[in-house]
């Protein structure tokens, strides 16, 4: 397979998938659906190659792929991967064909819906592999932002009730941080023209980012940012988020917080340290600051939901909060323990929303209130909604607890009181999970309940992977870090950022 | 007192001498034509004169230098822009031609809502003079652009403008609306004429001469007087107006709504083009001795367009006023493009050329949007669930709609990143940041609009597109495949528009 365009396959497969759904006769829903699994199991394919093909030790960039582009702005058609972008391709892989498994029956009530459905899924995750795979920033902007074009069908056509307004929301929050950050690209752009490179290509942006002059790197890391943090979602900019989870599918939702989101953070790691690191250096303080106020305030806010969808949702805000922690501390072991996370959350909220939304679609109701002595009458459901609900708050066996771990141990070693704060989130998350667990699924059965039936083989078939992932990524993380911890570290001397030196020294 | 015998070079004349002759052609049929026969001939010799222009156009390709004297300069932008006007224009004539011409009234010189009006609809008579009004307009249109002395780019501006005054007042249904539409934009552009005439006047006094490099030269000698300043300031005021940028764009939105559809698609795509082609030629050739006084003037305007024009497209619920607004919005954008240095000039021209596509996309698809009794319906309140019943033609407007708000993968992102990647070049990062947010609000305004279409349900209102002829079909599907084409692989147009390369002087 040397030589073969794999990169590329990741993201044109999908693309073509979608358009091959789109060329079912409209009265063959069945054959739409399973040509959209199918070709979602053959991205799949692709990234278990690409995976096995990825040497750790390796050149940084590696299945580098080049073709001329837009000479006029200095971008090229580069593709290539490194350690972290292969964990968030191996993410998305193995989450499109269960989530398309979890919405088999999502849009069957409309007219040639699940064609647009499906078509939609598949354009998403096209956009999102492309933007894992580019080395060029005009062609990481390009997918970032077409991204929101389907996923915006996808939330206002197929959603619940009110979805079309929070479809707005979220596309005119995402735009606007998107158009922010089109200025800083055009910045970018003008700013290696004037010294003289002429270039959006990101290895080359990289090599000259120590010569951006100070104030405009500043200005240009905000840019940059603020579509970043909108995405991820970052506090104060996460209040698009629970409208989403609450309005949108449950396969929607997942969609949005386990894969999309991602390349927010993604992107964080990605360009704003590396093409812009003093002016990173410099507003590090206020972003640590902001990822620990969302890791509380998400926590907090989650204890006091009433609807089990808004509860995960803001679970996720918290979570982002851990990552983007683990990404500015700028340790080892924070960005390691960050794209673990990344990784570790996409599984644990799939599982849980999932679950959560099998559930509410047997129910017709979102309110924890509603429910009570589930596992009586559903005892699968039940029994893997708790694993899924353990792994959130990051019980240790679960895949989470190291991602967290590594987290709060790379915070220690830099900001030992942003860390101390981060940690109180371990308490409040056992307070969310296991008292929604207990108000939900234990005591007596409550009125309505009685009937509910339990999972069924589609459904097992969804779930069942995740769980696995889950207590296998938790007793065995190896595999995962040997890829991420070249590229982290690569990360960090490119941006001068050494580990801080143990300050107690062994006797 | 002698006057030299001028020189006159046909050849690089060519494509404006074959409208303007198949213009009084066209006249002439009018006169000695039955009635029956007229429409027949008029199209086909509208078809083949635009044709012969465009060929001639691209037969000038490389060919550089003056014409009549220096009235005239032919240059690279010259070709790339006469191109697209013709392009255009090409494009503009299946919407017009259509069903024998059913966008236009059968005869405007009746009252509307008469016996008269009723009688000539009844008698099935047609207004075929549209055809050789549209060929005046569209000769001035070829000239104003390479227009290289103020008379000349008066006599342009003029000859493109009064056709089109009449060509608005024409529409078959609410006639009274699009009188209205023609008389404001009639009274306003004679408004416009008198400032930019009065600018001329003011250079000539200043430097005694009219063409542009002659003004340059004499500012070049002299600069910062106030004459020269002032008079710079109405002939800006002039130009800005035609471009309907803030705050001359009032006009702007009465007369896309009021105007028969095929001929607002021509009006905003051409006269955008020809209108910035002369704004560029007369700052950048005649006046770059005053560029530290005029650069700021249409920075702050081109902030003040981009900001006011899309906060109003957010209100607007007819689509002709919001793509009316819409227009006024990508006039800012091409004006960021403007104020830079000249090196930009790549980038106003790729922007021209896939703007002036969009818009000739957009107005070629809601023009088939219609009520069930065949008139065109432009509220969007009507659009409800428009995906249900017309799917293609509601994923046409949004893909259109898409280029023209600028989102990836459609040209209009490539032009937006080209005009703000020059801007930010000149140093003028602060508007690019308004352009950003501009952006945003636009695209706001053009998402309601597909919630409309696509998100909500159908009523028994809801309109329904009928069946395109098939030129109409043909315009609409070469500009949506030229808009996806030039939004991945834009390169090969952007290397047409800088090799257009600089004005001659």
């Amino acid at each position: 397979m040397a030589g073969a365009p794999l990169l590329t396959t990741l993201w044109v497969g999908p693309l073509a998938g979608a358009l091959v759904v789109m060329l079912v006769p409209g009265s063959q829903r069945a054959v739409a659906k399973w040509v959209a699994l199918l070709a979602s199991a053959g991205v799949l394919a692709v990234a278990v190659v690409v995976a096995v093909g990825f040497k750790p030790g390796g050149e940084h960039y590696q299945f580098v792929e080049t073709h001329t582009w837009i000479t006029s702005f200095g971008a090229a058609y580069t593709l290539g991967v490194d350690g972290i972008a292969l964990a968030l391709i191996a993410l998305t892989a193995v989450l499109v064909p269960l989530l398309i498994v979890a919405g088999w029956n999502d849009a069957s009530d409309k007219e040639s819906a699940a064609h647009a459905y499906m078509a939609l899924v598949l354009g998403v995750e096209s956009l999102v592999m492309l933007s894992f795979v580019t080395l060029d920033v005009l062609l990481f902007y390009l997918a970032f932002e077409a991204t929101l074009i389907p996923l915006y069908f996808l939330v206002g056509r197929f959603g619940g009730r009110g979805c079309a307004a929070v479809a707005m929301k979220f596309l005119l929050y995402n735009l606007f941080g998107g158009l922010i950050m089109l200025a800083a690209v055009v910045g970018l752009y003008v700013h290696s023209a004037a010294a003289g490179y002429a270039t959006l290509d990101l290895r080359q942006l990289i090599d000259s980012a120590h010569h951006v002059d100070p104030a405009m790197g500043k200005l240009l890391f905000l840019g940059f940012m603020a579509a970043f943090a909108i995405k991820a979602p970052m506090w104060p900019f996460h209040s698009w988020l629970p409208g989403v989870a609450n309005s949108a599918k449950p396969a929607t939702a997942v969609f949005m917080m386990a894969v999309v989101d991602k390349v927010g953070t993604f992107g964080m790691l990605r360009y704003c340290l590396q093409l812009f690191p003093d002016a990173s250096i410099y507003f590090r303080p206020l972003i640590i600051t902001l990822a620990v106020i969302g890791i509380v305030y998400g926590a907090i806010v989650a204890i006091g939901q009433v609807d089990v969808m808004r509860l995960i949702a803001y679970t996720s805000i918290s979570h982002f909060g851990f990552i983007i922690l683990g990404i500015f501390v700028m340790t080892s072991q924070g960005q390691s323990g960050s794209t673990l996370y990344m990784v570790n959350h996409g599984i644990s909220t799939a599982a849980l929303l999932l679950i959560a939304g099998f559930l509410v679609s047997r129910r017709g109701t979102r309110l924890i209130n509603a429910y009570g002595g589930v596992q009586k009458v559903a005892p699968v459901l039940a029994g893997t909604f708790l694993v899924a609900g353990l792994a959130t708050l990051s019980l240790p066996g679960l895949a989470t607890f190291f991602s967290e771990f590594l987290v709060l141990i790379g915070a220690f070693t830099r900001y030992p009181l942003a860390a101390a704060t981060a940690v109180t989130a371990l308490v409040l998350s056992a307070v969310y999970i296991l008292w929604m667990y207990q108000r939900m699924m234990g005591g007596p059965v409550k009125d309505g309940n009685d009937r509910l039936p339990d999972l069924v083989p589609r459904e097992i078939l969804v779930v069942a992977p995740l769980i696995a992932l889950l207590l296998l990524l938790g007793v065995y993380p190896k595999p995962a870090l040997d890829v991420i911890n070249p590229a982290v570290s690569h990360t960090l001397t490119t941006i001068n950022q050494p580990d801080p030196a143990p300050k107690v020294m062994a006797k | 007192m002698t006057f030299p015998t001028p020189s006159i070079e046909y050849a690089r004349l060519s494509p404006m001498l074959i409208v303007f002759s198949a213009a009084v052609v066209g006249l002439l049929l009018e006169a000695l034509l039955p009635a029956q026969n007229r429409y027949r001939a008029q199209l086909a010799l509208s078809c083949a004169a635009l044709i012969a222009s465009f060929a001639a156009v691209l037969s000038l390709a490389g060919n550089r230098g003056s014409a009549v004297m220096g009235s005239v300069m032919v240059d690279g932008p010259a070709v790339f822009l006469q191109g697209a006007i013709l392009v255009v224009a090409m494009a503009a004539l299946a919407p017009i031609a259509e069903r024998r011409l059913a966008a236009f009234t059968p005869q405007g010189s009746t009252v509307p809502g008469t016996a008269e009006e009723q009688q000539a609809a009844g008698d099935g008579s047609i207004q075929t003079e549209v055809f050789p009004l549209l060929l005046l307009a569209t000769g001035g249109l070829l000239l104003f652009p390479v227009a290289s002395d103020l008379l000349t780019i008066f006599v342009a501006l003029e000859v493109l403008s009064l056709p089109l005054y009449v060509l608005c007042g024409l529409a078959r249904r609410k006639r009274l609306l699009s009188q209205e539409a023609a008389l404001k934009y009639l009274l306003l552009g004679a408004f416009s004429s008198a400032l930019f005439v009065y600018g001329i006047a003011l250079l000539y006094g200043y430097t005694g001469t009219l063409t542009l490099t002659g003004i340059a030269q004499a500012i070049g000698e002299q600069p910062h007087a106030s004459l020269a300043v002032t008079g710079m300031g109405l002939l800006a005021a002039g130009l800005l107006f035609k471009v309907g940028a803030v705050p001359f764009h009032c006009w702007v939105p009465d007369v896309y709504q009021g105007a028969p559809t095929p001929i607002t698609l021509f009006m905003a795509a051409a006269t955008k083009i020809a209108a910035f082609g002369a704004l560029s030629r007369v700052f950048y050739v005649a006046l770059p001795g005053l560029t530290t006084d005029w650069r700021p003037v249409l920075s702050a305007v081109a902030a003040l367009t981009m900001l006011i024009a899309a906060v109003l497209t957010v209100t607007q619920t007819d689509i002709k006023r919001l793509l009316g607004y819409s227009a006024v919005a990508n006039a800012g954008f091409l004006l960021l493009g403007v104020s830079g240095s000249q090196a930009g000039l790549a980038s106003t021209l790729f922007y021209l050329a896939t703007y002036g596509l969009a818009t000739v996309g957009v107005f070629a698809v809601i023009a088939v949007l219609r009520r069930p009794d065949g008139s065109e319906e432009t509220e969007t309140a009507y659009w409800a669930g428009l995906s249900r019943r017309s799917p293609t033609a509601a994923c046409a407007v949004a893909l259109f709609l898409l280029a023209l708000a600028g989102i990836p993968l459609t040209s209009g992102f490539v032009a937006k990143f080209a005009v703000f990647q020059a801007a930010a070049a000149d140093g003028a990062g602060a508007l690019v940041v308004v352009g950003a947010i501009s952006s945003a609000i636009i695209a706001f305004a053009y998402a309601r609009i597909i919630v409309v279409m696509f998100f909500h349900e159908p009523a028994d209102r809801t309109i329904i597109a009928a069946q395109p002829s098939g030129p109409r079909l043909a315009v609409i599907a070469v500009a949506a495949a030229t808009i996806v084409l030039a939004g991945v692989v834009p390169q090969p147009l952007l290397d047409l528009a800088s090799h257009a390369g600089q004005f001659s002087r």
